[in-house]
């Protein structure tokens, strides 16, 4: 043990002499870990809230029994049906107007809010209480609070002259609803004894057939596996997983590089232990020792600053998606004890990972072989041959991988491969173009200028390949951002064309409506639809009927289409598929589909082909008027209608005072537009941040290596400084060759980058999610990136140069006094 | 029984916050003790009691509860308990709240024990909309689908026979009750006091049944028969400030005689009562002097120590017993939590009956 402890110490002295190695070393394990830890606190966070879920406002997640006419169902029916074993819950909802303001309110009867919903999901344990003692309260989100400029604990009336429970802050609730009890909800609403729905509990044992209820006025919804918003959410955990896994490798590389370094100038020390009798076990039980304590230490501070980054990010997040579901992700981190274990975990098989060569090649040191100070950049030439080969081993298992692979995890599987293939081939290539600019140069000082950069290469390669990785992931990740954010924009405006949409309650309401509307002069439109559920291949797909419309024809986001598409589907021969069901059913324009209808099959041709995302299901559009006649019993309840924006509140307002429509009959889209829009801006607000952070990781690896790179150098440097160059010359030289070599490796990265990008649009989305988004090249976004990577490594590069500047001659004479 | 009234105004101050913390509930609902009764009726010596009406509820006080264990053994004469409670609390005084709007809040428990194992669970209901509720004739009491039912023949004096269910994700039971006695007043003719001060409530029971039925552990079925013992108490203000808790017992005795005795742990010593009942149904009050009931066994359930057996002496009446749970960890994990199981007994007289904890 004593003797242990001395070889630690001698070890450790190495650190002492070296303190920016160590450093460096602590940076790349810390960075490592707090990325790839803070990401997954963000992912765990999100995906924890998950299962408190939508089940408040729509049932996203619950079960739910609604009347099959679409009206309002007695409340003596949840207590029939709870005498009788059903775990049903009543829920009355509808709008109220405060200060002119609609929004929606949603009374819920806690006792019996079935557990799968969460315990009482909006009501925490200590305010159940103030919630139904008199004279109860109000649940809202803060900012809806703020919107409507009020305080908690006010009562405001509502344009009915009822008066709210007081309001009462809920940071979990989803902005825009309110959220009383139901006896509240009945009286400010005005609807004493009925109730909108019955969420659905586990159920258990035999319970008694539906149709016994409320005169068989009853219907069972099952909850849908996902809706399209999560689908969204899953891609956008894929990204924050990402990016956490790249940061990792990154940080992984900063370590290799140190360990390699400490462990070739520690060379002569092992030796010299070795030489003084120390077995080469012991040796390497306290190498591997040292650099478990290391990891150890640097994985605690890496967790810290983990915690610290996601709940920087977390606010964006949570906005992110509690905007997607409702009373999600609450804005405080809560970690499970596995996080940080996982966290330390992860450091220390990173470090260990990381140190892998070197420790291997201190096991099979040599104790009588010579110490030489420059074996390692000897090797390294011997290396960079193999490691291109390895490069194009990595190459060569994308390409299969991409061939042959079918799974999302063969999609990552290529982007790694190509990744790491690009990375062990950067020095190579680098080398490669010195040699021919060194070729093309003029002048001994030119010259010495690329010859030196390339001898720079080795040492510097960890560096920069880390940057090259990091650069191409900014900017495969900006490409599929940017694309992403545009095509779903154009999505959005494309699907939701209308500016209102109604769900009549049944048939006869729906002309009601229909024949309203029509005498509006606002309305400058109304179209009818309809929506069938069938079974293709064993799996669901909606039709859709659409009327014949320039609301559509002009913004249906249709990817391919033949001649005249929207024609044909007047003719009700044809359809438009969605682009998920044109891949899994391999279906292309002009093929035919056979969708099982009451009389027999239709046969309708592929008209066109139009991007659905986010939707797990299927899709097919026809004509309204065809989709009646092939399923006559399709409810003719909804609407879509056009009015100026300006309208939209009016009309809403007149709707739901004329029919008593409420939120789940009538949507405002501009609404539900600008929701999607600040959720998407922040989710790529997130995402921003992190690539901002991979950078600087990035920056950090170059940095360090051109400190640890400064002082080996000086007997590089001092001979043409005693030529007659001057220490500034000198460090302008220095600073040129830096930023070349870092724009080198951003040039590098460009193409590199586009290709990743590539593969998360064409092969990862695919592969996850089912539809593929066009794939658009964005300059802007590349040449500022480029700026960006100059001045990072400007940055870097201005401490050891301007060090170099200042240095005083008794140095640099020194360097010829000392042996090396 | 004024542990049981301790127990029931702490579980229903709890059951109002639902998910108060037991430590908190405790505090809150010994503070809560004193709580004062306006605009709910009093109780008060001399009420005259008369039924089938008051088997049903008395929304004028502010809780009340009905309350069957049962101790029952299977075919090869392995022993079960059994409980099923139903309590109604007040809100607020006054006249009944329309729908959902009713300030009545029903709580009810279910459990069942056997030495190996045992099991409970807790349903919540507000009153107004037919969710939760009792009827007096034909006598129906019921929260969701258990329930405590008569039929049009079922006898008003007796309270029997009755129907009796619950059911759990890991149990259920399905019970018949007959008795051919009366029910029994508590107390001085059904006026129960609490304390030395002056709480009390309307309390009876029925400790006759007989049951016969099917119990489910896990989907086993068994079928049990044996005895149970129904308590119908209400109240506004039935508690001192200074009450922690009681331990109450509801005993069967061999010979057909039944005993109740409470003992109400306070800041000064204990409150002590009970009621002596013959094998034909006269009943005689006890104490507070001349019983001596002594915690001989403890166990040790979380952070709480719970005295699970006992020595029980009333000289009067020649019984030195000494007591024994069929499961020490008869606990109920509702969200008040406290001891209720079955126990028998042996010494000067032997036999079964139920022990209820609270407080500790």
């Amino acid at each position: 043990m004593r003797r242990a402890l001395w070889i630690l110490a001698v070890l450790l002295s190495h650190w002492r002499r070296h303190p920016m190695q160590l450093a460096t070393l602590l940076i790349g394990l810390i960075s490592a870990t707090a990325l790839w830890s803070g990401v997954q606190a963000l992912n765990q966070q999100a995906r924890s809230s998950y299962d408190r879920a939508a089940a408040i406002f729509g049932g996203a997640r619950t079960p739910m029994l609604v009347a099959t006419d679409g009206k309002m169902l007695p409340s003596s029916v949840f207590a029939e049906l709870r005498r009788a074993g059903w775990p049903v819950s009543p829920v009355v909802e509808g709008r109220v107007q405060i200060d002119g303001r609609s929004i929606r309110l949603l009374g819920i009867e806690p006792f019996s809010i079935p557990k799968e919903v969460g315990d009482a999901p909006t009501v925490g344990r200590s305010e159940l209480e103030s919630f139904l003692t008199p004279p109860h309260r109000t649940l809202i989100s803060p900012e809806t609070l703020a919107d409507l400029g009020l305080k908690e604990s006010a009562a405001p009336r509502l344009s009915n002259d009822a008066l709210l429970p007081p309001l009462m802050a809920q940071q979990q609730l989803a902005p825009g609803v309110l959220v009383v009890d139901i006896s509240d909800a009945q009286r400010l609403l005005d609807k004493p004894g009925q109730i909108s729905r019955l969420l659905v509990g586990k159920m258990s044992g035999k319970l008694p057939p539906l149709r016994e209820f409320a005169a068989g006025r009853l219907q069972l919804v099952q909850p849908e596996a996902e809706t399209d918003l999560e689908r969204l959410t899953d891609s956008f955990h894929l990204n924050l997983t990402a990016f956490g896994l790249l940061s990792f490798v990154v940080g992984l590389f900063i370590v290799n590089s140190a360990i390699g370094l400490a462990f070739e100038q520690r060379l002569p020390v092992l030796r010299t232990l070795r030489a003084c009798g120390v077995s080469a076990r012991q040796l390497n039980s306290v190498l591997i020792g040292e650099l478990i304590a290391f990891a150890l230490v640097a994985g605690l501070v890496g967790l810290v600053c983990g915690y610290v980054i996601a709940a920087a990010l977390l606010p964006n997040v949570a906005a992110s998606l509690r905007g997607l579901y409702g009373a999600q992700v609450p804005g405080e981190l809560n970690l499970r004890p596995e996080w940080w274990l996982a966290g330390l975990i992860i450091s220390v098989a990173g470090a260990l990972a990381a140190a892998t060569t070197s420790l291997i090649k201190s096991m099979r040191l040599p104790i009588l072989s010579t110490a030489l100070p420059y074996a390692w950049q000897e090797a390294q030439r011997r290396w960079l041959r193999l490691q291109s080969s390895v490069a194009l081993a990595f190459f060569a298992a994308a390409g299969l991988l991409l061939w042959f692979g079918q799974s999302l995890l063969a999609g990552f599987g290529v982007l790694a491969a190509l990744m790491l293939g690009a990375a062990l081939l950067l020095p190579a290539v680098l080398q490669l173009v010195l040699r021919l600019g060194e070729r093309g140069a003029r002048g001994a000082l030119a010259q010495w200028f690329w010859a030196d950069s390339r001898q720079q290469i080795s040492g510097l390669s960890l560096a920069l390949m880390a940057l090259l990785m990091a650069l191409a992931v900014n900017v495969g990740v900006a490409t599929m951002v940017e694309t992403f954010s545009r095509t779903f924009l154009v999505w959005l405006d494309g699907r939701l064309a209308a500016d209102i949409y109604i769900s009549a309650a049944d048939e006869a309401q729906a002309r009601d409506l229909q024949a309203w509307l029509r005498t509006r002069p606002e309305v400058q439109a109304v179209l009818p639809g309809g929506r069938a559920e069938v079974q293709v291949a064993g799996a669901p797909i909606d039709v859709l009927g659409l009327p014949d419309h320039d609301t559509y024809r002009e913004h249906w986001p249709l990817l391919q289409a033949g001649d005249n598409p929207w024609k044909q589907l007047v003719r009700g021969d044809a359809g438009f598929v969605s682009e998920q069901l044109a891949r899994r059913l391999n279906l292309s324009l002009g093929d035919s589909l056979d969708i099982p209808a009451p009389a027999g099959d239709w046969r309708i041709s592929i008209a066109g082909i139009y991007a659905d995302y986010g939707n797990p299901k299927g899709q097919v559009t026809v004509n309204v008027a065809a989709l009646t006649r092939r399923f006559p019993a399709t409810p003719m309840t909804r609407m879509a209608v056009r009015a100026a924006p300006a309208d939209v509140p009016g009309v809403i307002a007149a709707l739901t005072d004329k029919f008593g429509l409420d939120g789940r009959n009538v949507v405002d889209q501009a609404t539900v537009k600008q929701e999607s829009r600040q959720i998407f801006n922040r989710t790529f607000a997130v995402t921003g941040a992190l690539n901002t952070f991979t950078l600087g990781v990035a920056a950090i690896a170059l940095l360090t290596s051109l400190l640890t790179l400064a002082n080996s150098r000086l007997p590089q440097l001092a001979p043409l400084w005693a030529i007659g160059l001057t220490r500034r010359r000198l460090a302008e030289v220095e600073l040129l060759k830096t930023l070349s070599l870092a724009g080198l490796t951003a040039l590098l990265a460009l193409p590199l980058g586009l290709l990743v990008a590539w593969c998360l649009i064409a092969i990862v989305n695919v592969k996850a999610f089912g539809w593929r988004l066009p794939f658009d090249v964005f300059p802007l976004q590349l040449i500022r990136l480029l700026i960006v990577t100059l001045f990072a490594a400007l940055i870097a590069s201005l401490l050891p140069v301007l060090r170099l500047a200042r240095m005083q001659p008794a140095d640099l004479v020194r360097t010829f006094t000392i042996e090396r | 029984m004024s542990a049981r009234a301790t127990l029931t105004r702490r579980r229903l101050i709890g059951g109002l916050g639902l998910l108060a913390l037991p430590r908190l509930a405790h505090a809150q609902g010994f503070a809560g003790l004193s709580d004062s009764a306006d605009g709910f009726a009093p109780v008060t010596p001399g009420k005259t009691f008369s039924f089938p009406a008051d088997h049903g509820p008395h929304n004028d006080f502010r809780i009340e509860w009905w309350y069957i264990t049962a101790n029952l053994s299977g075919p090869s004469g392995k022993a079960f308990g059994l409980q099923w409670t139903l309590f109604r609390s007040a809100a607020r005084p006054g006249p009944q709240g329309e729908g959902f709007d009713n300030q009545q809040l029903w709580m009810a428990h279910a459990a069942v024990t056997r030495a190996d194992s045992h099991r409970s669970t807790e349903k919540y209901a507000r009153g107004g909309i037919g969710q939760a509720g009792v009827e007096a004739k034909p006598f129906q009491a019921w929260i969701d689908d258990w329930q405590l039912r008569g039929t049009d023949t079922t006898d008003d004096q007796a309270l029997a026979p009755l129907d009796m269910s619950a059911s759990a994700p890991d149990f259920s039971y399905a019970l018949h009750l007959e008795a051919d006695r009366p029910v029994v007043l508590q107390g001085i003719n059904g006026y129960s006091r609490k304390s030395e001060r002056g709480q009390a409530s309307y309390y009876y029971s029925q400790p006759f049944y007989r049951a016969r039925g099917r119990l489910t552990f896990d989907d086993q079925p068994v079928e049990v028969t044996g005895q149970a013992w129904l308590d119908r108490e209400w109240s506004s203000q039935p508690l001192s400030p200074d009450q922690s808790g009681w331990d109450w017992f509801a005993l069967h005795f061999s010979g057909g005689e039944k005993l109740m005795l409470y003992r109400m742990r306070q800041g000064n010593g204990n409150y002590t009562s009970g009621t002596w009942v013959t094998a034909d149904g006269a009943s005689r009050p006890l104490g507070p002097d001349g019983i001596v009931m002594n915690p001989t066994e403890t166990v040790a359930i979380g952070e709480r120590k719970l005295p699970v057996g006992w020595r029980v002496e009333i000289s009067a009446l020649g019984i030195a017993i000494d007591s024994a749970p069929l499961n020490p960890k008869a606990w109920m994990g509702t969200r008040v939590p406290y001891w209720e199981g079955p126990i028998s007994f042996k010494g000067s007289h032997t036999g079964v009956g139920y022990l209820e904890l609270t407080g500790y």
